[in-house]
């Protein structure tokens, strides 16, 4: 039974052709595409797209307010929202910016085991990129098998830390616990099948006529116009910018890790494709190298701060003071120093950013998450017209944005 | 009487302040230290008046006019080779300064170096757009509008972009509560239903520590506690997860759905 | 949420014997429910890992649909936001009777952790729901448990009428 309500059919305020034979199309928040809700609103000469004007806000909840009220233990996993496809990419982000403000340093171990993290989160993600970048180009089959391998990893993630999408496995300071028994022969089990699994997606993919037709010299990206709109990320590596944070201004673990990073000169959206796959292998590669960095490591997980951060379970649970500061920093938060710092880390998607304003309270005064895909979504205004229909579809699959990172 | 609370800054507070802790602020060591950065300073200096600057946390602070920021930027992308614009924010200080602080934060790929600068606007003032020198400055403009208020001059688009078009008040002001002012917590339903249904849906139930008697499980017997191990369940039946209805489903006297039986176990000895 | 107390897993409650008729239409109705594609935010990625091939979803007889013209279900997976609501309802209106909801993990429930000023606090404010589930994101089990819930529910319902007004919170 219809419940009254006041909304009109839309068609009878819009014109749906204009004198000069153009057609708006709406490309309506629910889309079947799996990207989230982007409303699109393109005008057509013919399947010609002339006009683009991307519109965002559909999943705008308030994270940046939210962190304004919340202390910055309370926040993170809040973070794990925003691009829930990598979600430990945003927790380290967020972790290594507040650390960078209290001036802790992270324990060997626990920084293995994040880099871990990380890499995982980022195959974890260019599967997903290539499952739903295939399924809206049309090769579905690649969709089922991608989510196969995911299904792998994501069994990887809940082994560690309990959850398969929205982790919160990564805290400041550290991580709070180790890994399982035989969570490394099941990395390595895991690494095994996806490095006899990645060439068969490419053997169905790279060199198929229907994926080259689609892909080449769609969605060129000039390096000039990735510039304007700071493209970043696989993004701006395949326009031939050889711009990789992990290996430019480089964080963490990275500078011991021996990795290249895959650059691609043809601007295109082939270009980009071929880099992230060729992405995956590094991440293997790197997997690979953290496992014995792990086994030499001592058992330190969090960092000892006990200004800013609370001490083990294991010290919590039998002396007094661990438990009366962990008491303190649970109700009231930690206190940070008073300044403002910018942190950026290389997610899945390109630069993520976190810019946190301290003012010494345990809340922050302004925390603002550098979203990339952002103003990725941003550059369809100017890299849409001039391309047909169909490739429109193409264009924002293979961008690799994430909406709640976008609308934050 | 009920406490004072401010209403130029709504946002949670800590509850206790601890009066005898001075609180560090994050070293900002000269511009001098750093060779790249002094360079890119003094160079700065010469075309616009810089009020102050400093590196802190590996980046270099600059302090503009808000007049100056299209030459400051203009002067930084194109003979400091900041090529990147990669944040455009602002933050509010309109309880203390009565106005928003501006942040420009940019990125050098050649140099790898980052350089943030700010500048301060007063409340209801408008400061000139950059989207002639980056266009990320169109979307990122137009979000500081849309969460602060904050009008940017000569934008090609000057419209609200994450919240709705029609939406009242700026959300990231300080004076703006965390779970919306009134206006905007009927919002759906005034849209939707129109606003004679308010009455009908009910206001929005916010309070995430709202536990009462009826709480599904049983699981907050607030002021009706218990000793352990007595019996609550009022002799009700235990319900048991039931995936089907019991029997299966029946059709003409055959079984179209053939009951599942939880007792009949089948463990995986290694996983798919 | 719903303010009174429904007991989903008891079987039905009203002593009435349904007709082959109903059986039978039931039967069809329930084993071949088509959901719409409505994954707004993280669930939704759980949703879509329910659809991939170990967590088939596509036993239960579901084939996910674009067009909510063509859809029985809709799960709405993810945050609802205000600038949203609107366009959840058009959708919603669009769909022809018999239509059911499944409002999928917290944000849709209630709002979840997202107690701000752009969240719709639960989908219930905007379209009746049938069936709720919990969790952050819930993991597809539970979504296929929860459609396995709504097919009892469905095959409980007398089919020749049409659907009884759904209480709107």
């Amino acid at each position: 039974m219809q419940h009254v309500n006041k909304l009109k059919p839309f068609f009878e305020n819009i014109a749906f052709e204009r004198e000069d034979n153009t057609m708006v199309v709406n490309f309506g928040p629910q889309h079947p595409s799996a990207h989230g809700q982007l409303r699109l609103m393109l005008e057509l000469q013919g399947e010609e797209v002339v006009k683009a004007y991307p519109d965002v806000g559909y999943l705008h909840r308030g994270i940046e307010k939210m962190g304004e009220n919340m202390i910055y233990n309370e926040f993170l996993p809040t973070t794990d929202r925003m691009d829930y496809i990598a979600s430990s990419s945003n927790n380290y982000g967020y972790a290594l910016a507040v650390e960078k403000l209290i001036g802790v340093e992270v324990p060997r171990r626990a920084e293995v085991i994040r880099t871990m993290l990380l890499e995982l989160n980022r195959i974890i993600s260019h599967l997903f990129w290539l499952a739903t970048h295939a399924l809206d180009v049309g090769a579905m089959s690649i969709f089922l098998y991608a989510f196969r391998e995911r299904e792998f990893a994501m069994d990887l993630m809940e082994d560690y830390c309990g959850a398969r999408l929205t982790h919160s496995a990564i805290r400041i300071g550290g991580v709070p616990l180790d890994l399982p028994n035989n969570w490394i022969s099941d990395l390595e089990n895991f690494m095994t099948t996806l490095e006899t699994q990645i060439p068969i997606y490419e053997g169905l993919l790279t060199k198929n006529r229907i994926w080259r037709m689609r892909l080449e010299n769609v969605g060129v990206i000039p390096e000039k116009l990735a510039k304007q709109w700071a493209v970043s990320g696989v993004a701006l590596r395949g326009s031939g910018v050889k711009w990789d944070l992990r290996k430019e201004m480089p964080y963490g673990l990275y500078p011991e890790l021996d990795f290249n990073i895959p650059v691609s000169d043809k601007c295109d959206s082939y270009g980009r494709y071929k880099c992230t796959m060729a992405e995956m292998y590094e991440c293997t590669k790197i997997l690979r190298q953290l496992i014995p960095m792990y086994n030499e490591s001592d058992t330190q997980l969090m960092a000892h701060a006990p200004e800013y951060i609370s001490a083990t379970k294991e010290d919590i649970m039998t002396q007094n003071y661990s438990l009366m500061q962990h008491f303190v920093l649970v109700t009231q938060g930690m206190r940070p120093p008073v300044g403002e710092v910018y942190v950026a880390t290389e997610s899945p998607k390109g630069e993520l950013g976190f810019y946190i304003v301290s003012d010494g309270t345990p809340y922050a005064y302004k925390l603002k998450c550098r979203a990339p895909s952002f103003w990725h979504t941003g550059l369809l205004n100017d890299l849409l017209p001039g391309h047909q229909l169909a490739d429109v579809v193409t264009i924002i699959g293979n961008l690799n944005i994430v909406f709640g990172e976008i609308d934050r | 009487m009920r406490a004072y609370k401010p209403k130029d800054d709504v946002q949670k507070k800590s509850y206790y302040s601890d009066r005898f802790y001075v609180t560090p602020t994050l070293a900002k060591k000269s511009i001098y230290s750093d060779s790249i950065f002094s360079e890119d300073t003094l160079s700065l200096g010469n075309k616009v008046e810089v009020l102050e600057s400093y590196i802190q946390a590996d980046h270099l602070v600059i302090y503009i006019k808000h007049e100056d920021n299209i030459n400051t930027i203009k002067h930084l992308k194109e003979i400091r080779a900041y090529d990147f614009l990669m944040e455009l924010t602002a933050v509010d200080y309109i309880s203390t300064r009565d106005g928003f602080e501006v942040i420009y934060e940019m990125l050098s790929t050649s140099k790898h170096k980052r350089i943030r600068v700010k500048t301060f606007i007063k409340n209801k003032e408008s400061i000139a757009s950059v989207e002639s020198l980056f266009r990320m400055a169109d979307w990122s403009e137009r979000e500081m509008y849309d969460m602060y208020g904050i009008v940017a001059n000569n934008h090609p688009n000057m419209k609200r972009i994450l919240m709705p078009n029609d939406w009242y008040g700026h959300p990231l002001l300080k004076t703006y509560p965390l779970q919306g002012d009134e206006i905007g917590s009927w919002y759906e339903v005034d849209k939707i239903f129109g606003i004679e249904a308010r009455q009908t849906v009910g206001p929005e139930l916010r309070d995430a520590a709202c536990v009462d008697r009826y709480d599904t499980n049983r699981f907050a017997r607030l002021g009706h506690e218990v000793l352990k191990g007595v019996d609550i369940s009022e002799n009700e039946p235990d319900t048991p997860i039931r995936y089907q209805e019991e029997g299966g489903v029946q059709l003409f006297g055959k079984k179209l759905v053939t009951p599942f039986d939880e007792m009949e176990k089948i463990t995986l000895k290694e996983r798919k | 949420m719903a303010q009174h107390k429904v007991n989903y897993l008891a079987d039905g409650g009203t002593p009435i014997k349904l007709t082959t008729v109903d059986k039978i239409v039931n039967f069809g109705r329930s084993n071949s429910l088509w959901p719409m594609t409505y994954g707004l935010a993280c669930c939704a990625i759980e949703m879509m890992a329910s659809g991939g091939s170990r967590f088939d979803f596509d036993r239960f007889g579901t084939i996910f649909r674009a067009s909510p013209r063509q859809s029985d279900v809709i799960v709405v997976a993810g945050t609802l936001t205000k600038k949203h609501a609107e366009f959840m309802r058009r959708l919603y209106d669009q769909m022809p009777d018999p239509k059911w909801v499944i409002s999928m993990g917290s944000c849709a429930n209630t709002g979840g952790m997202f107690n701000t000023y752009a969240t719709v606090q639960g989908v219930d404010r905007v379209v009746p729901v049938d069936i709720y589930l919990p969790g952050c994101a819930p993991r597809p089990e539970t979504l296929q448990y929860a459609l396995m819930m709504l097919q009892r529910k469905i095959r409980r319902e007398p089919a020749g009428m049409a659907q009884r007004a759904k209480r709107l919170i």
